[in-house]
């Protein structure tokens, strides 16, 4: 079972198969199972004690999080730099309450002493929740564990393939059906409240953006127009979409749609191929393929009509797929090295352009929330998986399904 | 006696089944919504059982083709090509020639790409593929009113696996014939 460990040529990793575990199957969606393939070369020391009168594994879940991360290595106290102590206790209201400790074990300094309430129900997301303040105290750099991914699942073979529509938790648990299909899904991204999941189906054998709420599974058709409806992109505001059609002519532009108004807006007007559009994190500017330069290159337009677009990528003659970092300042999209296709990042300041991935057919990135990491679909073995690199390329993982194929990933926003 | 024709019917469809497979055919097998569509969880609650609405199922018409067109129903092309080959051009001919002669009859164009690259951008591609078939048809004096596209870009593969014979084979325009 032990797969795909891979060496980063770039820096000296100590690159060891630092935790492995299966997840639990529980109904009839994918599970996915994790591993990482290279963590950081001198990971910090940490060692996570069993909660007392804990009647669930927080402290596993914690643990998990905090070695998948690469940023630590999780053991025993007497090699640890840091320990975790806690406690559990169940309130009148049902509510269970955890009270944790972060001890710095060479200075003897308490860094956190602090308290975590939830329902029972929701202790695995109290325990990312607990990995998120531990990591931010350590690192200095917040993380993404108490937050959630969507990722469409493929089973069966042509033509009999079923679509799966997937939301799980950061760490592949809880996944949960949100909606199947005989015909594809794809595309999902989440609306920058975390409620809402746009994505395309062909469940009618044409091309439609849908919106659907999460907790409720109400969703809404926002464009069926004839022909191409596709990649779906939410506006910082949540109040529009960016989205691809081709109103049946056959060429595909950027526009943007006005979710509570209706009102179109054509951004892009050219015989090439314009697609996938992203917001720029001040919703200022809508970066997009387009293949009107010959392959497809990323360009950068105002979100208003008759925009007059800027190219951005120069290095190969395929960069495609953009996503802009929650801080701004990186675009990730996918590149064409020889034959392979990787997740490369683009520096937008100086244009320095750094491949991540090392994969044959790496595609889709999407950041985390904190921009700390980036995941996408990949293809290991012949098996489509999800894999994850940190934005500084040293760690990287690997998710699998437990059966079937996984694909499009994306990752949701910070919850309240 | 209308029993007796539709069993033909359905054995002749059969046959034409094993010798052509036509390129589209679906099962029907899930219906949407399912009943428990509405148990969704909340987002932090690992304990609530989920279950998901499920769609795309539509039957469909048969249009019985005639022999020369059975089983020729898919036209295939080269990597990151929308050209149709000149032997492709003849079959395009033949399926123009068959639809001026069935005026009820429309067509759907299915786009296709292999899986390498950007699923999105693929989209594109696979629009430009049914789009070059819908212009041939065109000159061959076909309406484009009576001709649908849609691109599945590499979602739909008729192949799986990644090497040459599948990509070849998952590069393609399917002509869905509706109506009758």
């Amino acid at each position: 079972m032990i797969d795909s460990i891979r060496t980063w040529w770039r820096s000296p990793l100590r690159c060891a198969l630092l935790v492995f575990f299966v997840l639990g199957s529980r109904g009839a969606e994918a599970q996915l199972q994790v591993d990482i393939t290279s963590g950081v070369s001198v990971p910090i020391p940490l060692a996570i004690e069993d909660l007392a009168a804990d009647p669930q594994a927080s402290a596993e879940v914690i643990r998990q999080d905090l070695a998948r991360s690469g940023r630590f290595i999780v053991g025993l106290r007497t090699a640890a730099d840091y320990l975790v102590t806690g406690r559990a206790s169940a309130g009148v209201d049902g509510r269970t309450t955890i009270d944790f400790e972060l001890l710095n074990l060479l200075n003897g300094q308490r860094l956190l002493v602090e308290r975590v309430t939830s329902p029972p129900t929701a202790w695995r997301n109290a325990a990312h929740r607990i990995s998120d303040r531990i990591y931010q105290k350590i690192i200095g750099a917040r993380s993404a564990f108490a937050t959630r991914i969507a990722y469409v699942s493929v089973d069966g073979q042509p033509p009999s393939q079923r679509y799966q529509l997937i939301v799980a938790d950061a760490d592949g648990e809880n996944a949960r059906v949100v909606l199947q299909s005989r015909l594809p899904l794809m595309s999902p991204t989440w609306s920058p409240d975390g409620e809402s999941i746009a994505y395309v189906s062909f469940e009618t054998r044409a091309a439609a953006i849908y919106v659907q709420k999460v907790r409720t599974a109400e969703r809404r058709r926002v464009s069926g127009r004839p022909g191409v409806n596709n990649a779906p992109a939410w506006s910082p505001d949540g109040r529009k979409l960016a989205l691809t059609l081709s109103s049946g002519s056959g060429n595909l532009d950027v526009h943007v749609l006005e979710l509570d108004t209706g009102v179109l807006t054509r951004i892009t007007d050219h015989p090439a191929i314009d697609t996938e559009p992203v917001w720029s994190v001040d919703g200022s500017q809508i970066y997009f393929t387009s293949d009107r330069a010959g392959g497809p290159q990323v360009y950068r337009a105002e979100p208003i009509a008759g925009a007059r677009p800027q190219r951005i990528t120069f290095v190969g003659n395929y960069n495609a797929r953009p996503r802009v970092s929650p801080d701004g300042k990186q675009l990730a999209f996918v590149t064409r090295e020889g034959g392979a296709y990787r997740i490369a990042l683009q520096d937008l300041g100086n244009g320095v352009v750094r491949v991540l991935s090392k994969g044959p057919q790496d595609e889709s990135p999407a950041f985390s929330p904190d921009g700390g990491t980036l995941i996408y679909a990949a293809r290991e073995r012949g098996q489509r998986v999800l894999g994850t690199v940190s934005a500084d390329g040293l760690i990287l993982q690997r998710l699998k399904a437990d059966r079937g194929e996984v694909r499009e990933p994306a990752w949701g926003p910070f919850l309240p | 006696m209308r029993h007796i024709a539709a069993i033909l019917l359905i054995l002749g469809l059969l046959a034409a089944c094993k010798s052509a497979p036509p390129p589209a055919s679906e099962s029907a097998g899930e219906l949407a919504p399912r009943a428990d569509a509405s148990a969704i969880a909340q987002p932090d609650d690992s304990a609530g059982t989920v279950s998901a609405g499920e769609v795309g199922n539509d039957a469909e018409s048969t249009v019985v083709l005639p022999p020369e067109l059975q089983g020729r129903t898919v036209i295939y092309f080269a990597f990151d090509s929308d050209s149709i080959s000149a032997e492709d051009q003849e079959l395009v001919a033949a399926h123009a020639r068959f639809m001026s002669g069935k005026a009820g009859v429309r067509l759907r164009l299915e786009g296709h790409t292999d899986e390498r690259g950007s699923p999105e951008y693929n989209i594109g591609l696979g629009e430009r593929r049914a789009q070059a078939v819908r212009r041939a048809l065109g000159l061959q004096g076909v309406a484009d009113s009576r001709v649908a596209t849609v691109s599945y870009g590499e979602e739909r593969p008729a192949a799986s696996g990644d090497n040459e014979d599948a990509y070849s084979r998952n590069r393609r325009v399917e002509l869905v014939y509706l109506g009758g």
